[in-house]
């Protein structure tokens, strides 16, 4: 048996200088999870590296030796010498390293808090292992529970829900202006790439069309190809204005182009069908008193910036929610591993048939009705050699088998045969997901 | 008079029921409690964004309806009349109908904050009803007529109709606000789109205003028969017919000149407003011929 190790260094702790060159790219797994392996102490292996983290999670035997280890391992894979590669790296074992790659699957250590990449890439480290053989029995647990909290933090709180992307600012507002987007056109003025990222949010959010106007038209004529657009001339912009619900703009002009005035014609040619400007242009593009007619809505840069601060502090609020699901998927992941390990699984046969014992000899004893306390010391002393002599043989094997390749199965087979619990010491038994096999994994 | 089966009794009178004032009386005044329940579950649901909130809240006022309904059949079969001519059978009907409008509405848009909103509004009349004597008071020789279910029925599902755009367009305003502002409070996410809020309150005008129109209509027949004049200026009707120019103005200011959003969400506020003053305010504070249902009755 032994005790869950990660080492690694994410956007914190590390400069992209160092990140990039610790990384391990897709076609170099195989070679770095059997080299990982190659190492005496490591048992199992998972390599998760992103663009903002590069975390080797290891099941070691001991502790303090696999953290040397995989700093090593790290070092001689890319070359690094040791002392220059420490300051950035750190390292959880036990309860402290479940944790953290909860909370990382989690989103919960993501720069962006409750990005939903991380869990695609957690997803991909342990396919990885899987494909190259170097996850067993623990790991594999261990990272089927960890997608099983991602998943819990995902439904039970609002972590990842609203958008923190000036983008997909604007597009969720765009939906609670128009609600279905499906019959909706959208209008994009100049070449800004917030505004193009936003009008593909739009496209993939439904909306039926993009009418594209730039200064020069052979621009706007690529960028319609581009999404499947429209392409219009600069100064019939005014003419086709009416036929646009959603309006991107960011132009490098140095003066409104699209004034009040213009709004309340168009708004009035449109019968008061809703308009929804988003100003991406600094200095701005449509003059904000706009937003005063209406059924007109005028955002620039700086209202979608304080929806998404609004959004952040939403999703602040509900991490502390996740934080609590985190600790008590913890504490649910230790009782199944102290399980699996062969000292607590001795202490809980000894412990149990203990009690059989003194229940036993007690009855003994009042049958015989005597008071004496030599003969109390003789049935005592024969229950426990029984019990010593009865036992001797599983814990010896136990023992035995502590760190060889099928304790696992020693383990559960032992537990089944003399009917133990599950584990010791359990605090509290609310939620058992995924705590329930004692007997085979 | 109790029990006497009027004209068109289609109930089959069941020995096994009790047709005695407390069972219909108390079917009437306890789906209060459901309504009660079930806008609570939904505020709960607006709150904490619990599915299960509206979910429940929709399974109580269901409930509630049914009762309701039963109660109101009951009723039916031991007055002999359509029970509707006093405060508390039109306030429980009034209650019936707005739910049973409410839970078209919700099926129909997928609403469920919707129920926040309405579900208090039929809980409101629903208890006022409760307060009120429930007894059978016997029919006033003038009502009795074939007239009077058709009259009284179209108008109390119009202004139940008109409830629901009234309750669409406080969402609408609450919703407009934060947009126009561009400060999101914590109702942003949980209220729906502009667009869809703006297209009940269309629905529902398309719905109501039909009805309204037929119950005047229907009732000025009715007052021909029954008083002598199509129309006379009596307090229910003047009233009816401002509320009636209200809806038309708004009608086709949506049909024309394209009013939508804002505009008509304070119309389909202010129209409701109307409806139920020409309800309550009428009948509680003017005399006239259309006296039937003040609290002295």
């Amino acid at each position: 048996m032994g005790q869950i190790i990660i080492i690694g260094l994410n956007h914190r702790t590390a400069p992209v200088e160092i990140r990039e060159r610790l990384a391990f790219p897709p076609e170099a797994m195989g070679r770095a999870l059997r080299g990982l392996l190659e190492r005496e102490s490591l048992k199992e292996g998972v390599i998760l590296s992103t663009c903002n983290r590069v975390e080797v999670c290891s099941l070691t035997r001991q502790g303090f030796l696999g953290t040397t280890e995989v700093k090593e391992f790290l070092a001689d894979y890319h070359a690094i010498p040791p002392e220059e590669l420490n300051g950035y790296l750190y390292h959880y074992e036990g309860d402290e390293a479940v944790k953290h790659m909860f909370r990382v699957a989690s989103s919960l250590d993501s720069m962006v808090l409750g990005e939903p990449q991380i869990l695609g890439q957690v997803k991909d480290a342990y396919g990885y292992g899987a494909e190259f053989q170097t996850i067993g029995p623990i790991l594999d647990k261990f990272f089927a529970k960890t997608f099983s909290v991602a998943k819990r933090v995902r439904t039970e709180t609002r972590v990842a829900s609203s958008a923190v992307s000036v983008s997909y600012a604007a597009v969720e507002l765009a939906r609670k202006i128009f609600g279905d987007l499906s019959d909706k056109t959208a209008m994009l003025i100049g070449a800004g790439e917030m505004c193009e990222l936003a009008a593909r949010h739009l496209l993939s959010a439904g909306v039926r069309g993009i009418l594209v106007t730039n200064r020069t038209f052979e621009r706007a004529v690529k960028l319609a190809e581009e999404f499947g657009g429209t392409p219009i001339r600069f100064d019939e912009l005014p003419v086709h204005l009416k036929r646009a619900d959603i309006v991107l703009s960011s132009t490098g002009a140095s003066h409104f182009i699209i004034r009040k005035h213009d709004v309340e014609e168009v708004i009035r040619v449109r019968k008061n069908r809703p308009m929804f400007f988003i100003d991406m242009a600094v200095p701005r593009d449509i003059d904000p008193d706009a937003n005063q007619v209406d059924n007109v809505y005028v955002y620039d840069i700086d209202d979608l910036n304080n929806v998404i601060d609004l959004n952040l502090e939403e999703r602040q609020k509900e991490a502390v929610k996740a934080e609590e699901i985190v600790e008590e998927e913890v504490r649910s992941f230790r009782r199944w591993l102290d399980a699996q390990q062969v000292t607590p699984t001795i202490i809980t046969l000894r412990r149990k048939y203990e009690e059989v014992k003194n229940v036993e000899v007690a009855k003994a004893v009042s049958m015989l009705g005597a008071e004496d306390p030599r003969t109390r010391k003789v049935v005592e002393s024969l229950a426990s050699s029984l019990l010593n002599k009865i036992l001797h043989a599983p814990i010896a094997s136990l023992k035995k088998e502590a760190d060889g390749r099928n304790h696992m199965e020693l383990v559960a087979l032992v537990r089944e045969i003399f009917d133990l619990p599950e584990a010791s010491g359990r605090t509290e038994d609310g939620d058992s997901a995924g705590t329930g096999e004692t007997t085979r994994e | 008079m109790r029990g006497r089966p009027g004209p068109g009794v289609l109930l089959v009178r069941l020995p096994f029921v009790n047709y005695n004032d407390w069972m219909h009386v108390s079917l009437l005044k306890g789906t209060t409690f459901f309504y009660l329940v079930g806008a609570l579950l939904y505020l709960y649901f607006i709150v904490t964004r619990k599915e299960r909130g509206a979910r429940l809240g929709r399974m109580f006022l269901l409930v509630g309806v049914l009762l309701h309904t039963v109660g109101f059949a009951f009723r039916y079969a031991a007055a002999g009349y359509t029970p509707v001519t006093n405060l508390f059978e039109s306030l429980s009907f009034f209650a019936l109908s707005i739910v049973g409008a409410f839970l078209v509405a919700e099926v129909r848009y997928n609403l469920r904050t919707l129920g926040a909103f309405v579900a208090p509004l039929a809980f409101v009349f629903s208890i006022f009803a409760a307060f009120l004597p429930g007894e059978i008071a016997g029919l006033a020789p003038a009502l009795n007529s074939y007239w009077l279910p058709i009259h009284v029925l179209l108008l109390f599902v119009g202004d139940a109709v008109f409830a629901v755009a009234f309750a669409a367009g406080i969402m609408y305003l609450l919703q407009e606000k934060q947009v126009k502002r561009k400060k999101m409070g914590p109702l942003f996410k949980r209220l729906p789109s502009l667009d869809v809020l703006d297209e009940i309150n269309y629905r529902c005008l398309t719905i109501g205003f039909p009805l309204l129109t037929m119950g005047i209509i229907t009732g000025s027949i009715w007052a021909e028969y029954a008083w002598g004049s199509y129309w006379s200026w009596d307090p229910k009707e003047t009233w009816s017919l401002i509320t009636w120019l209200l809806y038309a103005a708004l009608l086709h200011g949506r049909l024309t000149v394209g009013w939508r959003g804002r505009k008509a969400a304070i119309l389909a506020i202010v129209g409701f407003c109307a409806v139920l003053f020409t309800f309550l305010g009428v009948n509680l504070l003017l005399p006239g011929l259309h006296s039937y249902s003040n609290l002295s009755r």
